[in-house]
C-alpha cells in the first residue's frame, strides 16, 4: 500500500487535560494513518500521575519514511484544548506550523493566526456528550489536515470502537468535519508541503 | 516393622548420600514419617507429588524424598507452590516450611496463599527458632524465651500461626505436635485430600537450638513438656479460663469447603470458550 | 488499553497499531507463553493488563497476579518447572526485588523471561519517566557469580522480536533472559507486523528421552544444556538452588562445584555467537560510530544519517544483546574507527563495558543524560561533529 502523500516528516501534537480524551484520540488516528493509510507513524505520550485533570499529551511523527527518532522537536501542527497546553507548547511550533485550538476553552492565542472551533461546546450543546469532544476534533482534523482522508479514519473508529459507541463517535467525527468545513472552507489549498 | 521398611524402600531416594541432616531428637523425621504414610495411604502415585520447601532445617527433609522436589529460597516456597499448581493443577502440591521461613520472611506470602485459596497443602514445621542458622529467635519463639538473638529474653510478642491462618481465610487449619502422631497422621491425610489450600502446623523440638538454651535438660523433656502442655481442642474449653491461656490446643480449628483458585480459574477459561464458540 | 483481538489462534500474518508494551504481549504468546504472573508496577502495567485479558482465553493460558516481586518470580519459575514457558515484567524498583529469584533460576537453570520496563531511579524515582539505569543490576544483580543474557529493544517491532528471541533462548540455553525496555520503547505506539506463527522459528525446551530411572538431571554434555522435563511427567528429581551435583543433590565437594559452575558458563559463552544481536547501520566505511541501545539508538540512528549529510563519516552499531557483551562486534569498530560514541541515559553502564575492551585502540566518548529525557539527535550530533 503506497500513502497518497509523500511526507518527509510530520510532527502532530495533541495537548490538553487528562480527561479530554487525547490519548484515545491520538490512538485512532494513529491507527487510522499507519493501519488504513499505510503511512509511518510513532506515536508518543506524556501524562501526570492524575487519571483526570492533569497535563495530557499526545505526539505523532508521520511520515513516507521509517521514523527513527520517535518524539517531536519542531511541532508542524499543535492543536491545544487547554489554555495551558497552548502557553506551554506554543513555542515547540516550527515558523509556519500551524495551530488549531478549541476556543471555547483557548481564550487568548499567543498569535492571530490560528484555526480555531468550540470542540468541547459544540459535543456538550450539540450532542449532548461533552466526552465526544474528542471525535469532534477528529473529524475537524479531518477536513483541515489533507492526509487525514475521513474514510480511514471512519474505518479506524470502527475497527478500535465496540458497536455500542461507534454511532455516537461517527456522529461527533460528522459534526466536526461539517463544522471546520463551513467555517474554513477553503483550507486545504493553504498546504503547500509535508 | 516390614510394612516400614517396605515405605521407607519405596518413597526415599536410593541415590541420595545419606546420613540426614537433622540432629538426633529432632521432630522433623517424625512429620516426614507421617507425611509418607498420608501419601500411601491416599495411594497417590509419586509422580504426582510435588514437595517444596524453604530453607532451613525443614526445607532438606525434601531431598531425601522421592517425589518431585523443588528447594526454594527462604520463605518463598509458597510462591513457588501457587506458580506449580496454577501451571498443573493434576500435581498435588506440598508445601513444608519452617516457622521463620513460612511467618518471619515468608510472612506476606503465608497470608496471601492463604487469602487466594491456591490448592497446597502447606506443612509449617514449628520449633519455635532458626535451627539451623544457630538458634536466633523467630516471630514464634516465646515472649521470654532465650536465643542467641535475645539472650536476655524474647521482648516481642510471637505469632499464632493457627490464629493467623484462620484470620487470612484458611479453609482448613489444624495443629498437632510430633508426639500426637495419630492424630498428625489423620490431619496431614485429610489436609492431602482436601481442594484449596491446607494449613498444618506441627510443633517440632529443637533441643539443639531451642531446647538447651530454654532449660530442656534433654530431648525427652521436650517431648514431655509438649505432652503436658497439649490439649485437644475439645478439651479445652473444659478447663478453667486461667489454664486455657497456657495450654497449646491442637486438633481441627476450621474445616470449610470453598472453591480453590484453580477451580475458579478454570471455571473461568471455561466460560470464556463457551462464550467464543 | 488493550487492542481487541477477537481471535485468538489467528495465524496468518496480521498488523497492528500497538504499544511496545502491547507487542510485548504479542510476541510472548507467538512464542507460546502460557503463564504470566506478575506485580502492576508503572511503567510495565499494561503488559500485566494485556495478559490478565488473553490468557484466560488461550487454552491452557494462566494469568495471575501475585502479592509482590518476588512472589512473581517465583510462581514463574514454579511454572516453568512445571513445564510452561513463563515470564514476568516489571520496573526498577520491582525488578531490584526480582533479584533473589534471577540466582535461582540461574542456578536452577529454569527458563523463563522477565521484561524490565526502565524508568528513573533509583528508589522509587521518575516512575513515568524512561532511564537506561538498569543495564548492569540486570548484569550482576543478583549475588554470586553467574552468566546471564540480557537482550534491549528500541523500536515496537523490535519489542516482538525481542521478546520471542528471549523465549527462545531461554528455552534454548535454560537460562533466564531479562529483556531491557525503557518507557519510550513501552510507551510508543507503531505498526507492527504479527509473523505467521507456522513460518517463524519457536524454539522449546528439549526433554529427556531416555527411561526415568537412567536420567541424570544435570549431567554434564557437549551442550553444557541438560534436557528438562516437567514435574510430573515421571521424572523424579530434586531442585535446589544450593550447589548442586549431577544428580542434583546439595554438595560442597569441590570438584562437583567446580564443574557445575563451569558448565553453566560454559553453556552461554560457547554458543556466544547464537545469542550476539547486533545491528549495523552504516558501518562500512565509518570513521566514527555510535554504540547505542534502547529508544536512544533511535535518536543515534537519526544523528548519523544527519552527519553523513554534512560530510561526516559516521555509523551506528545497535546492540540487541547487552550481556553476554558482544565484544566480538565492538572490537571491530574500535580497531576501524577513529572515534567511539557512547550515548545512554545513565552515567556510563555500557561505555564502561565499552572502554573495558577497547585497551587504548580507539577514543571513546561518553555521552551521559540522567533528567529523565531521551537523548535527542542533535546532542549525539554535536558530539559526532566534535569526534
Amino acid at each position: 500500500m503506497k500513502p497518497p502523500y509523500e511526507i518527509q516528516r510530520f510532527e502532530l501534537r495533541l495537548s490538553g487535560l487528562g480527561g479530554q480524551g487525547i490519548l484515545t484520540l491520538g490512538k485512532v488516528l494513529g491507527a487510522g494513518l499507519a493501519l488504513e493509510e499505510g503511512y509511518f507513524v510513532a506515536q508518543t505520550q506524556s501524562y501526570g500521575p492524575e487519571a483526570r485533570g492533569g497535563a495530557s499529551r499526545s505526539d505523532l511523527v508521520i511520515s513516507s519514511q521509517p521514523i527513527s527518532y520517535p518524539k517531536p522537536e519542531q511541532l508542524d501542527l499543535l492543536v491545544a484544548l487547554s489554555q495551558e497546553a497552548c502557553n506551554q507548547y506554543y513555542r515547540h511550533l516550527k515558523q509556519g506550523g500551524y495551530l488549531l485550538v478549541d476556543d471555547s476553552l483557548v481564550k487568548q492565542t499567543p498569535t492571530n493566526i490560528y484555526w480555531g472551533l468550540p470542540f468541547t461546546t459544540l459535543a456538550k450543546e450539540k450532542l449532548g456528550m461533552v466526552q465526544a469532544a474528542n471525535m469532534v476534533l477528529l473529524g475537524a482534523l479531518a477536513h483541515l489536515v489533507p492526509f487525514v482522508v475521513p474514510r480511514a479514519m471512519k474505518k479506524g473508529l470502527e475497527t478500535s470502537l465496540s458497536p455500542k459507541f461507534l454511532e455516537s463517535n461517527l456522529k461527533a467525527f460528522q459534526l466536526g468535519m461539517t463544522q471546520a468545513k463551513k467555517k474554513y472552507p477553503n483550507v486545504q489549498t493553504q498546504w503547500t508541503s509535508f | 516393622m516390614a510394612e516400614v521398611t517396605q515405605l521407607i524402600h519405596h518413597y526415599l531416594r536410593h541415590n541420595k548420600r545419606f546420613p540426614h541432616v537433622l540432629c538426633p531428637g529432632c521432630g522433623h523425621g517424625i512429620v516426614l514419617g507421617s507425611l509418607v504414610r498420608s501419601v500411601h495411604q491416599l495411594g497417590l502415585t509419586k509422580d504426582e507429588v510435588v514437595l517444596v520447601a524453604g530453607i532451613g532445617c525443614s526445607g532438606r527433609i525434601a531431598v531425601y524424598v522421592d517425589f518431585n522436589t523443588v528447594h526454594t529460597t527462604h520463605g518463598r516456597t509458597l510462591t513457588f507452590a501457587t506458580g506449580i499448581k496454577m501451571a498443573n493443577p493434576r500435581l498435588k502440591v506440598i508445601a513444608v516450611m519452617g516457622d521463620g521461613d513460612a511467618l518471619s520472611i515468608g510472612g506476606n506470602h503465608f497470608l496471601h496463599a492463604a487469602r487466594r485459596n491456591i490448592g497446597v497443602t502447606a506443612l509449617i514445621l514449628n520449633n519455635n527458632i532458626y535451627g539451623m542458622t544457630g538458634g536466633q529467635s523467630s516471630s514464634t519463639t516465646a515472649e521470654n524465651c532465650y536465643s542467641t538473638t535475645s539472650p536476655y529474653g524474647q521482648q516481642e510478642q510471637s505469632f499464632d500461626i493457627v490464629e493467623l491462618a484462620k484470620a487470612a481465610g484458611a479453609p482448613y487449619v489444624a495443629r498437632s505436635t510430633v508426639l500426637h502422631v495419630k492424630l498428625l497422621d489423620r490431619i496431614i491425610t485429610t489436609a492431602l485430600a482436601r481442594p484449596g489450600f491446607n494449613l498444618v502446623e506441627v510443633l517440632t523440638p529443637c533441643h539443639t537450638q531451642f531446647g538447651r538454651k530454654n532449660k530442656f535438660k534433654t530431648t525427652v523433656d521436650m517431648y514431655k513438656w509438649y505432652k503436658k502442655n497439649a490439649i485437644p481442642l475439645d478439651s479445652l474449653s473444659k478447663l478453667p479460663q486461667e489454664e486455657q491461656n497456657q495450654r497449646t490446643p491442637i486438633g481441627i480449628f476450621v474445616e470449610e469447603n470453598r472453591p480453590s483458585l484453580e477451580e475458579r480459574y478454570a471455571a473461568i477459561t471455561c466460560r470464556l470458550e463457551e462464550a467464543s464458540k | 488499553m488493550p487492542t481487541k483481538v477477537k481471535k485468538n489462534h489467528r495465524k496468518e500474518e496480521r498488523s497492528l497499531f500497538a504499544l511496545g508494551n502491547e507487542a510485548v504481549v504479542e510476541g510472548a504468546l507467538l512464542a507460546g507463553c502460557s503463564f504470566f504472573a506478575g506485580y502492576p508496577i508503572t511503567p510495565s502495567t499494561e503488559i500485566a493488563e494485556i495478559m490478565a485479558e488473553r490468557l484466560p482465553r488461550l487454552p491452557d493460558g494462566v494469568f495471575i497476579q501475585m502479592e509482590d516481586e518476588i512472589a512473581s518470580l517465583g510462581a514463574v519459575i514454579g511454572a516453568s518447572l512445571a513445564g510452561r514457558k513463563s515470564m514476568t515484567a516489571t520496573s526498577g524498583p520491582g525488578f531490584s526485588l526480582m533479584q533473589e529469584h534471577i540466582g535461582y533460576a540461574s542456578m536452577t537453570e529454569v527458563p523463563l523471561v522477565i521484561v524490565n520496563v526502565m524508568r528513573g531511579g533509583p528508589s522509587t524515582g521518575l516512575p513515568t519517566s524512561p532511564a537506561q539505569g538498569d543495564v548492569q543490576q540486570a548484569r550482576w544483580g543478583t549475588h554470586g557469580d553467574h552468566p546471564i543474557i540480557v537482550l534491549s529493544a528500541s523500536n515496537v517491532q523490535e519489542c516482538l522480536d525481542m521478546t520471542v528471541r528471549a523465549f527462545n533462548l531461554s528455552e534454548k540455553y535454560r537460562s533466564p533472559v531479562i529483556l531491557l525496555l525503557d518507557e519510550i520503547t513501552a510507551h510508543t505506539r507503531e505498526k507492527i507486523q504479527i509473523p505467521n506463527r507456522e513460518t517463524y522459528e519457536i524454539f522449546s525446551r528439549i526433554k529427556p528421552s531416555m527411561p526415568p530411572e537412567w536420567f541424570v538431571p544435570y549431567e554434564e554434555s557437549m551442550r553444557g544444556v541438560p534436557p528438562m522435563p516437567a514435574l510430573g511427567e515421571g521424572y523424579r528429581f530434586h531442585v535446589t538452588g544450593l550447589t548442586h551435583d549431577v544428580n542434583g543433590y546439595p554438595t560442597s565437594r569441590p570438584e562437583e562445584v567446580e564443574k557445575l559452575m563451569q558448565r553453566l558458563f560454559r553453556k552461554i559463552d560457547q554458543f556466544f555467537y547464537d545469542i550476539q544481536i547486533i545491528e549495523e547501520t552504516a558501518c562500512e566505511d565509518a570513521e566514527v560510530v555510535v554504540i547505542a541501545y534502547g529508544c536512544v539508538a533511535r535518536s543515534a540512528h537519526l544523528a548519523v544519517l544527519q552527519a553523513r549529510e554534512l560530510g561526516t563519516r559516521a555509523g551506528l552499531l545497535k546492540l540487541k544483546t547487552l550481556f553476554p557483551f558482544p565484544r566480538p562486534a565492538v572490537e571491530r569498530f574500535i580497531r576501524q574507527c577513529r572515534a567511539v560514541i557512547v550515548p545512554e541515559m545513565n552515567m556510563g553502564q555500557m561505555s564502561r563495558e565499552v572502554k573495558r575492551v577497547n585497551n587504548g585502540l580507539s577514543s571513546v566518548r561518553t555521552l551521559n543524560r540522567i533528567d529523565g529525557q531521551i537523548i535527542t539527535p542533535a546532542e549525539i550530533l554535536k558530539v559526532l561533529q566534535k569526534a
